[in-house]
């Protein structure tokens, strides 16, 4: 019971500590990749200091709505990272939401920052707003019926279970499961703000859509919607990590062993999806805006057609 | 003991009409009425109560009334109990409500009367207990309902609705009609207990079940018969569109369930893909219709269509699983269906609660005219954002409840062995989570539209926060879509009877899951713990601003907006509710309502403005109603010189029908 407790306690503050240093090695490996120096891999816990200390400037209109959106994107986007499994599995917590919770959590999040964009009434809020609710519409069904697929195959909507399940190799190799962790992959890059959908390191360009959003925030407000923002990309490099790379996770019941090999599984997995995010980004241009919902439409329609498959070939 | 109860607060609505007649010009009318009605629904809700979570035996009445061979049949049971919950908790907090907003209606005489007569009518259909006393109840209800939507007859769209809604209302009361003389049988054997224990052929049965889907589904809001739901429920009195949207169309799914799952027996596998389909189409399209509306209280209206499509995808299901004899899935479903009704019945209640506080305040239901009130009107703008989230299916509160136990029902399906099934069951899902999605984009819209930014006029920047007797009713509402949320193991044991009674199982007794989580199935399956969802939220927010505040800064500036260097002084340069759905109306309405965008531009060196025209076609009011309309227009035309025959020609038409009716009579067997 103790242990699970530090168990879980070790998960909420090694997804808090990781964050931005995975958005930090991102930076920096897009960088290189473009043959510059780039900022130190630390930066990104610089920034959110410097911020944090920094007096916020309030819009003269800002509402109190305004002011408590950070503080909520965060409390449901960290709750919902420190329910996904990283380095151990059966996390004690994991019974008070399943998968389509943590989904629903991450749009309880976003449903506020869609406000946050709003509040202030200016011509980039808005623009940000609109274009993100446009994007969750399509993102957000296309990974419930990735849910739909996984739960189908492992029994289950509780993410421990589907984790340990697919660790377990009984499945196998399957169709649906391709097709689903193809479509998560798309998910997880418009879900992200990432390139194609978004340019993360934008400003001032009309085809920004996350960073709009948040531009009327500033110091420790602006330090928790980045904060967020890290920890969301964490959570679905863990999420798929959790789900398709199960290898080296470690098991409830493991001895400290067992746990220092899925804390360095865990963190040579956040490298190589940081590289791979890293390599695909500079690889490809950005999208016009509405190209985005054909690109989404393949993550739907992929994730429809592995849960038809599902439903056809499984009865019990 | 219950039943009389029920049917003396029924009384009670009556005699409070009556005295409204003579008192309706003073204030003291409106606290007689909506008083009157508030101590009455609070009656008949801690009745239905006690019933529902009593667990007492079904009770039935017969009173002298109606038809004389067959009287008037009242009966309670666990599923009238329940609505009778839903009905008289919204009656309650809609009077509650009116007791402040009622003061500002500039024409009392012609909604006063009709409001207990109203509540009266949809307490009554509850637990109405033959076809007679049921279709009497059900038309009573229509027709005082019609006569609140009518309350503003100068308004000449409120005109249309109210003619619209007559027409649809006595399409749905004849189609119940011809079912229940279809149930009934040539011996005429109208009491429900009869009814129930006639066992109609297979296809009797489904004709009866097509035309209660066409009669309750015209009620409830199913696409494409729900034309007339987005147009009457905006134009009555707010307090009277909560009823509406909140409720009424919650009766008319009790009709359904009551007919469906209680009288016709044992039901076929097909029945549930003909309900499934529609509802999921009703989902998707009712959603879509009101991310393009930018009335607020319209767009409620719209949504109340998408909510009646999640409500019917849980009865689908359940359809489904009795037909294949698996109870206790057919429970999952049916208790998420109800529990959706609950939930819809407090959330939308709310919003078009709120949405009656910003028309008093601002005088405007155009979101293009509103804006900025959350700094006018802060508590009003609270209590709407709850139920925001709440509708949106967003945890930790109520809505997220219903739909995540829909959802696991339909991830019970692949378990069904009909083909059909396992290809309609998942594209439906898909259209649930697509619903749900573009529900929280919508409703970022409503709130932030209307709430969020600049005030757009003078109205909206001079609004007054509303009344206390608005503001308690509200914040009930808003305490109950939490409470929903974070302890939904009662409610879900709470439904236990009438699924047990229904189709004959019921989900795990949730009480006695440790740590109050819900456990639909198995543990190992699927769990979710609103409480604890809502207590680590708390948790992390509230130590954020603390750890925050005291180690880093807590400084505060104010400033004028950044807007990258360039903001723009007027409201005008503001997302407007149009804009802020242009790329959903990109996305989705080129297709489903073939949405056009004008752009004319002046030439250069001209001065006139720019234009964008948006044009929306309704695709169902143009391949389905119109059709119709003008068909009936044409017969009506055509028809008409009967009207000015001589005697003569009537005695000869008369003649002529008997001939028929006799011919007819000797031909069938």
């Amino acid at each position: 019971m103790i242990l699970d407790l530090a168990v879980q306690a070790a998960q909420m503050l090694l997804v808090l500590a990781l964050a931005p240093l995975l958005t930090g090695f991102v930076r920096k490996v897009k960088a290189r990749l473009l043959l510059r120096q780039g900022p130190p891999l630390f930066q990104p816990y610089r920034d959110l200091l410097r911020l944090l200390r920094k007096e916020v400037v309030l819009a003269e209109n800002a509402s109190w709505l305004f002011r408590t959106i950070p503080y909520l994107i965060f409390a449901a986007t960290w709750v919902a990272a420190s329910l996904v499994p990283t380095f151990a599995n059966g996390l004690i917590f994991s019974w008070s939401a399943d998968l389509i919770a943590i989904v629903a959590l991450l749009g309880t999040a976003r449903f506020f920052l869609a406000l946050g964009g709003l509040d202030i009434g200016t011509s980039f809020g808005g623009i940000g707003s609109s274009r993100e609710v446009m994007i969750a519409s399509l993102a957000e069904p296309a990974m419930l019926m990735i849910v739909f697929t996984l739960a189908l195959v492992a029994g289950s909507t509780q993410l421990s279970t589907m984790a340990s399940f697919l660790a377990s190799g009984e499945e196998g190799l399957r169709v649906s499961l391709g097709m689903a962790a193809i479509a998560l992959i798309i998910v997880a890059i418009a879900e992200n703000a990432r390139i194609p959908v978004d340019n993360p390191a934008t400003h001032l360009e009309l085809t920004m859509v996350h960073e709009a959003m948040v531009l009327e925030y500033s110091g420790r407000h602006l330090a928790l919607v980045d904060l967020s923002a890290e920890l969301k990309l964490l959570l679905y490099v863990s999420l798929i990590a959790c789900l398709f790379l199960p290898w080296g996770i470690a098991t409830p019941d493991a001895g400290a062993r067992a746990l220092v090999i899925g804390v360095t599984a865990y963190v040579v997995k956040l490298a190589a999806a940081g590289f791979l995010l890293a390599i695909f980004e500079t690889s490809i241009a950005k999208m016009r805006v509405f190209r985005v919902p054909d690109f989404l439409g393949v993550a739907l329609m992929l994730g429809l057609l592995a849960t038809l498959l599902m439903f056809v070939s499984r009865s019990h | 003991m219950t039943l009389t109860i029920i049917l003396l607060c029924a009384a009670a609505f009556l005699i409070i009409s009556a005295l409204s007649l003579a008192l309706h010009t003073s204030a003291l009318g409106r606290i007689l009425v909506y008083g009157g009605s508030l101590t009455v629904s609070a009656v008949g809700l801690a009745a239905g109560l006690a019933e529902l979570l009593g667990q007492g035996p079904a009770e039935a009445l017969t009173l002298p009334l109606g038809l004389p061979w067959l009287g008037a049949h009242f009966r309670i049971d666990a599923l009238s109990a329940f609505f009778l919950v839903v009905v008289n908790l919204g009656a309650a907090a809609a009077s509650l409500y009116a007791l402040g907003f009622g003061r500002h209606e500039h024409s009392p005489q012609r909604v006063l009367p009709f409001y207990p007569l109203f509540l009266a009518g949809m307490t009554l259909v509850v637990v109405a207990d033959d076809a007679f006393t049921f279709l009497f109840t059900w038309e009573f209800m229509s027709l005082s309902s019609w006569a609140l939507v009518m309350a503003h007859d100068r308004v000449s769209e409120n005109l249309r609705a109210g003619y619209v809604y007559l027409v649809m209302a006595s399409f749905g009361t004849l189609t119940l009609l011809l079912a229940f003389g279809l149930l009934a049988g040539p011996e005429g054997a109208y009491a429900f207990g009869a009814i129930r224990d006639s066992h109609p052929s297979s296809a009797l049965a489904t004709l009866v079940l097509i035309l209660v889907l066409i009669g309750t589904g015209s009620k409830a809001g199913l696409v494409p018969l729900h034309a007339w739901l987005p147009l009457a429920h905006p134009a009555a009195p707010s307090h009277v569109s909560a009823l509406l949207s909140g409720v009424m169309t919650k009766v008319a799914v009790y009709a359904f369930v009551r007919i469906v799952f209680d009288l016709l027996g044992e039901p076929v596998w097909w029945w549930s893909m003909l309900v499934l389909v529609l509802a999921g189409i009703t989902c998707v399209m009712g959603v879509l219709y009101a991310l393009m509306q930018h009335d607020l209280k319209r767009l409620l209206a719209y949504h109340t269509v998408e909510n009646i499509g999640i409500i019917f995808i849980g009865l689908g299901l359940a359809l489904a699983f009795q037909a294949y004899g698996m109870a206790w899935a057919s429970a999952l479903a049916f208790t998420a269906a109800l529990l959706h009704v609950f939930n819809h019945s407090l959330f939308k209640s709310l919003l078009f609660l709120g949405s009656g506080a910003v028309l008093t305040a601002t005088g405007e239901r155009d979101m293009e005219h509103l804006g900025g009130l959350i700094h006018r009107m802060p508590l009003t703008a609270f209590t709407f954002l709850v139920g925001c989230v709440a509708i949106s299916a967003l945890p930790p509160l109520n809505g997220f409840v219903s739909e995540w136990l829909t959802f696991q029902a339909i991830l019970l399906s692949p378990q069904l062995p009909a083909w059909g099934l396992k290809f309609i069951v998942p594209a439906v899902g898909a259209l649930l989570a697509l619903s749900a999605a573009l529900a929280a984009a919508c409703f970022v819209k409503a709130f932030g539209v209307t709430f969020l930014g600049r005030p757009r006029t003078e109205a909206a920047a001079r609004a007054r926060e509303t009344d206390r007797f608005s503001l308690t009713a509200m914040f009930a509402l808003a305490a109950l879509c939490l409470l929903a949320g974070i302890l939904p193991g009662y409610f879900i044991d709470a439904l236990a009877p009438v699924a047990q009674s229904m189709v004959g199982g019921s989900m795990p007794l949730q009480r006695d899951v440790p740590y109050l989580s819900i456990v639909p199935i198995a543990e190992a399956r699927s769990s979710y713990n609103g409480l604890l969802v809502f207590l680590f939220m708390l948790f992390s927010a509230t130590a954020a601003v603390l750890v925050i505040h005291r180690f880093a800064s807590n400084r505060l500036r104010r400033g004028p907006a950044w807007d990258c260097g360039y903001p723009d002084p007027s409201p005008a340069t503001q997302y407007t509710a149009s804009s802020f759905a242009q790329p959903i109306r990109r996305v989705f309405g080129t297709l489903v309502f073939r949405a056009r965008e004008q752009v004319e531009m002046p030439p250069p060196g001209d001065a006139a403005p720019a234009r964008l025209t948006v044009r929306l076609s309704d695709i169902i009011w143009d391949t389905l109603y119109e059709p119709v309309a003008r068909a009936v227009d044409y017969a009506a035309g055509w028809l008409n010189p009967l009207q000015s025959l001589s005697i003569r020609h009537y005695l000869g038409l008369v003649f002529a029908a008997v001939v028929g009716l006799l011919l007819v009579l000797a031909i069938s067997p």
